[in-house]
């Protein structure tokens, strides 16, 4: 008898800390792929991806149906603040496609620019496809593959990008082997001086500390990119020192009107960017031996 | 004094010794995805091509290691399955590199890439832990009517070690230690068991030599 209130107390609990928009939520598509749940939801005019909805996972990537350019989530805007260390991206990396916004904004804003986005998912590819408005065109290529493979082969080829988003993290469960100095020695491969990474990273949990130390180590000094809206936070840097502020806002102000119908509001993003140590200095470095950071995101 | 049908080693000896060869597999198994990660990547079939290649290894492991029961049972054999054991998991740390970079040259495909380097690092060592079961049953069975018994209490112990490998490295372990650290301490494991199981034997042996002059000499 017991057992059975215990039951219903926590079902109630469950079901009251549903957000009441939910409620209406359709669930438009579902499908489990190798490596999770996907779901498709739609409300009104917004329509978003979701991975693993049962183990409370976030959203993925939204779209408005009616306003498909408008980026919907403060990370994906958050993404292009790369453009002010790097104005003219000719070879794009992606690593993690999501609904593809981040790949899509780009070929409309560099129709010249040759994208390449690595995905591991197939699945993720073709709910990309079918539900968010993604295609891939003689310069945006999808490669159905891990992102770290992929990097070091391009690395042994010499083959460089001028643009690289790092967005492999789907808050569910972290690939390891992407978290780790080696790997950053590896996408650092790939870069030339004036080539900007993006990062979407973690800005909780002890693994903030270990992720933050991993990067300075691997790059020296980063901009600390965080909103105080959102949980993410995106680290950007290069290889050649940091460019100053002033030079920032130049670029933010010749931006601006470009990426107005994105909802980017690049101007507010200059005095954003830290440089300003936040984290724990002494947190060991991730290495390709010690990596245990889904055991430290739960610490 | 029949060495042979009368194993030297206590029972106890040779369970706790299974215990710890269970263990050691699902340790170095568990992070053979982490080894492997760097050059094939996370994905699902990489962890297939090392549960495939540990499988297959433990079959043939089992088969050998219950073939060479057969003949003359004797602790030191017993032994040297763990001091092998040892010396061929040092591969995994002082060659991955070097295993792993060519074989990420020659093979494209990580599916394929992943499951040649699983049989050039886990092979070996795998198939000879998997001798150690087999193996540990003959000499822990006295008569038929107990046999089926001694094997169940093998592979309960056994897969007990292997339970606690795989949690104690998972959840513990990986954030305690270095990979190479964890491998390490597996190997002395191992080639401390081997040890182990030798001193236990020459001390027994000396003590029934002993006993034996003492009956004699009366």
């Amino acid at each position: 008898m017991r057992k059975r209130a215990l039951f219903a107390t926590a079902m109630t609990a469950v079901f009251c800390s549903l957000p009441p928009g939910s409620v209406t939520a359709e669930t438009i598509h579902q499908e489990r792929s190798k490596y999770r749940d996907i779901t498709v939801t739609e409300v009104g005019n917004r329509r978003c991806l979701l991975f693993n909805v049962h183990r409370g996972d976030r959203n993925q990537t939204c779209i408005l149906v009616n306003d498909k350019q408008r980026l919907v989530f403060d990370y994906t805007r958050m993404s292009f603040a790369g453009l002010l260390l790097n104005d003219r991206p000719k070879r794009i990396l992606v690593v993690g496609l999501g609904g593809g916004s981040i790949p899509l904004t780009f070929s409309e804003l560099f129709p010249d620019a040759q994208i390449d986005v690595v995905e591991i998912d197939e699945a993720v590819l073709s709910v990309a496809k079918k539900f968010f408005f993604f295609e891939e065109t003689e310069n945006m290529k999808v490669l159905v593959e891990d992102g770290r493979p992929f990097i070091k082969r391009a690395g042994i080829r010499r083959e460089k990008y001028d643009y690289i988003v790092l967005d492999a993290f789907s808050g569910d469960y972290i690939p390891e082997h992407m978290l780790t100095r080696e790997f950053l020695d590896e996408v650092r491969n790939i870069m030339q001086p004036e080539s900007v990474l993006v990062a979407n990273t973690f800005s909780t949990s002890r693994l903030y500390d270990h992720e933050s130390v991993t990067y300075q180590r691997a790059f020296g000094e980063f901009f600390n990119f965080k909103l105080p809206t959102t949980g993410n936070r995106i680290i950007i840097t290069q290889l050649e020192p940091l460019p100053p502020r002033n030079q920032l806002v130049a670029k933010a102000q010749a931006f601006a009107d470009r990426l107005e119908k994105y909802g980017i509001p690049i101007l507010s993003y200059p005095s954003r960017l830290s440089t300003r140590v936040d984290w724990n200095m002494s947190r060991r470095q991730l290495t390709d031996q010690y990596a245990p950071a889904n055991l430290l995101r739960g610490n | 004094m029949n060495d042979n049908s009368t194993p030297t080693v206590s029972r106890a000896i040779v369970a706790g010794m299974a215990f710890a060869s269970g263990f050691c597999i699902m340790t170095v198994e568990m992070l053979g995805a982490r080894i492997l990660s760097p050059y094939f990547g996370g994905s699902l079939s990489v962890w297939g091509s090392i549960i495939t290649i540990f499988m297959l290894a433990l079959a043939l492991g089992y088969l050998w290691g219950g073939k060479l029961s057969a003949r003359k049972p004797s602790a030191i054999t017993f032994a040297a399955f763990f001091i092998g054991a040892a010396i061929f998991s040092t591969p995994i740390i002082v060659l991955s590199d070097a295993i792993m970079e060519s074989i990420f040259m020659a093979v494209e495909d990580p599916r394929y890439g992943s499951l040649f380097a699983s049989i050039f690092l886990f092979f070996l060592p795998t198939s000879i832990l998997g001798m150690i079961s087999p193996y540990a049953v003959r000499l822990m069975v006295q008569n038929e009517a107990h046999s089926g018994q001694m094997a169940g209490l093998l592979y309960f112990i056994s897969t007990l070690g292997s339970a606690a490998g795989t949690l104690g490295t998972s959840f513990y372990f990986v954030l305690w230690f270095e990979v190479n650290q964890i491998l390490w301490g597996a190997i002395i494991t191992l080639l401390f068991a081997g040890l182990g199981i030798l001193s236990a034997h020459y001390y027994a042996n000396s003590r029934a030599k002993r006993q034996v002059e003492a009956v004699n000499h009366a």
